[in-house]
């Protein structure tokens, strides 16, 4: 049997339907996979034990001659900020350590119901905040392309899990790029719905109003598969819309077709196509991707967007604004931590005295942010200017997607940084957001897929496509179309570049450094 | 230049319920600084005719349906808590000897 590993979802749907393997088969894999690389890449904090007894399961019923839903068997990762019942869910917070939910997140009800099997929970940055997952309190994830570098982030264990063949495909959470931009870093693709279009019941809150669940995966099909899955109307989140959604995955399909980019519109958003802070190999992969979409019938236009200068600054008080009052709840007395100080002392200091203990600087330094952002005699001049820029942002994107169907942009200005490289300068690692904030401010869908390797460091650049809210099938649509297009090029997807992990492993074993 | 004192800081942790070390009080005093200096450029953005937003597809009178449905058992709520005698929560003193 060939690699199973090296199957796309859909590959391995088709597979699973038609007999060729089992389901049992692809879990086994992929266990064994992470079970050979992830000592080095860290992508998972928890590996499901259960996940050849619920493969069994599905190829039970299968054997049985039961109808199953098309992606029934497949195995999944999931980013450990949703809750699963039977599986830690921590957050990446020491908070959280060990705590097992009572209740399954929509998302992973969806995905049990669909039949797909949970391989297990991702790492992140502490409560999504982050854009290295170094700020993760059980340590960081490895780039699959250079174990040296950084995964992006927050959702950087879900996509280096992609990226490093130990899952088809994962669910991660965007809200300012945590999808998108660790997407772009390992050369895999990533999306955020529109807001509201994907429960955030039993994710674990962060920035409420910013916050969205999608799918991370090795193709652009297999992200609109499992966004197929977990999309719709949930009752149990406020937010979420009431839509009638079309299959996103008929809408990557239609993206391969001949003539689909024709007369499409792509707007070219001045303000975060590049120039300062954009790295030589990310403007020129860029440009280079233009072209292709060009030279297939879509018509560049250039917009601009002029507020997006402010959409940082923004975005850093609106989220440890929101954050400071959504993380409030990790009180020592309903669920993780709890630590009393020396001698005792009241429910207030023991409170303290565990947030103290159980939080990262990261964490800590949000939370008082948003504090001051919210405190009498500020927050009109913080939290209410950056909802003002909110609006401006909205209304900049209306004016663009007036001259355009899709807008575009790098999904990240750089290539993956060194470990430990921006640790220590928060507002440099805040930049690492600049192309994907916007979206999340606006509620829009924005899709990040490989576009190349920066000629200089031979690691992956991501490209971004944004359309307006509830049009994300458009992405699908021109992600497809431009991914067949640059495969064409490379003559392969762009991880088969990638270098073997699991040769790199061994020969560390053998030289004796494990 | 926004400039935070140690004590502001101790103020603002106060507040946030985190018992703060020294070491820590004094470099979020430095971090928050430059951090305030950078996002303060929200204030010059828009004048006072633009209206604020909240949510980024406002929803107005999102109700459920006011049936029973299955929800969590005393024993499932409290599973996770530190401390609890099997359908409660337990936590330490409410009040201390100054109150």
């Amino acid at each position: 049997m060939s690699d199973l590993t090296r199957l796309t979802a859909a590959e391995l749907s088709a597979g699973l339907t038609a007999g060729e393997f089992t389901s049992v088969d692809a879990t086994q894999a992929h266990l064994d996979r992470i079970a050979a690389v992830d000592g080095d890449v860290h992508a998972y904090l928890h590996v499901n034990a259960a996940a050849l007894a619920e493969a069994e399961a599905v190829d039970a019923r299968r054997a049985a001659g039961e109808q199953l839903p098309e992606l029934a068997g497949v195995p999944v990762a999931i980013k450990d900020v949703l809750c699963t019942i039977g599986m830690p869910s921590t957050a990446g917070s020491k908070m959280l350590e060990g705590w097992v939910p009572p209740y399954d997140a929509t998302v992973v009800e969806r995905m049990k119901a669909a039949g797909l099997i949970a391989l297990g929970k991702t790492n992140m940055d502490e409560f999504a905040m982050g854009s290295s997952t170094e700020h993760s309190a059980f340590g960081p994830t490895r780039n699959p392309w250079n174990l040296e570098r950084i995964p992006g982030g927050s959702g950087g264990g879900s996509a280096a899990a992609v990226a490093a063949f130990e899952a088809p495909f994962a669910l991660g959470s965007d809200t300012g790029g945590s999808i998108r931009q660790p997407a772009a870093v390992t050369g895999s693709v990533g999306v955020k719905p529109t807001y509201g279009g994907v429960s955030r019941y039993g994710a674990i809150a962060l920035a409420s109003s910013l916050d969205q669940v999608g799918p991370v995966s090795r193709t652009v099909l297999d992200s609109a598969l499992l966004h197929d899955v977990i999309g719709g109307h949930d009752p149990k989140d406020s937010t979420s819309l009431k839509d009638a959604w079309p299959s996103f995955a008929e809408a990557a399909r239609a993206g391969k077709r001949d003539g689909s980019l024709k007369g499409l519109r792509v707007g070219v958003v001045k303000q975060i196509a590049g120039g300062e802070g954009f790295q030589a190999g990310v403007t020129q992969r860029f440009g280079e991707s233009l072209e292709l979409l060009a030279d297939a019938g879509a018509e560049i236009v250039e917009v601009s967007a002029p507020n997006f200068e402010y959409a940082v600054a923004a975005y850093y008080l609106i989220l440890p604004a929101e954050a400071s009052s959504n993380l409030a709840k990790f009180d020592s007395v309903r669920f993780g931590l709890r630590v009393t100080p020396e001698g005792g002392g009241t429910v207030e200091q023991v409170m303290a005295a565990t947030r103290e203990a159980g939080l990262g600087d990261e964490v800590k330094r949000r939370i008082i942010l948003g504090t001051y952002a919210l405190s009498a005699g500020y927050y009109d001049a913080y939290y209410g200017s950056a909802q003002k820029v909110r609006t401006l942002i909205q209304q900049d994107f209306s004016n663009a997607f007036e001259q355009a169907d899709v807008l575009v942009s790098p999904a990240a200005p750089t290539t993956a940084f060194k470990l430990g490289e921006k640790l220590d300068d928060p507002l440099a690692m805040y930049l690492n957001d600049i192309t994907t904030i916007p979206a999340n401010l606006a509620g829009v869908p924005g899709i990040g897929l490989p576009m190349g390797l920066a000629p200089e460091d031979g690691l992956p650049v991501g490209i971004q496509f944004m359309a307006p809210a509830r049009e994300d099938a458009r992405l699908y649509t021109v992600g497809a179309a431009l991914e067949q297009l640059l495969e064409e090029r490379w003559g392969g997807p762009l991880l088969s570049q990638a270098p073997d992990l699991a040769a790199s492993s061994m020969l560390a074993v053998s030289d004796g450094a494990i | 230049m926004s400039e935070f004192s140690t004590e502001q800081v101790r103020h603002l942790a106060g507040l946030a319920r985190i018992a703060l070390t020294e070491d820590e009080l004094g470099r979020l005093a430095g971090e928050l600084g430059a951090i305030v200096d950078n996002v303060a450029i929200v204030q010059r953005a828009a004048g006072p005719d633009v209206v604020a937003t909240s949510h980024p597809i406002p929803l107005v009178n999102v109700y459920r349906d006011d049936v029973p449905t299955e929800t969590l058992t005393a024993e499932q709520a409290v599973s996770g808590a530190p401390e609890h005698d099997g359908s409660r929560f337990k936590v330490s003193a409410i009040l201390g000897e100054e109150q």
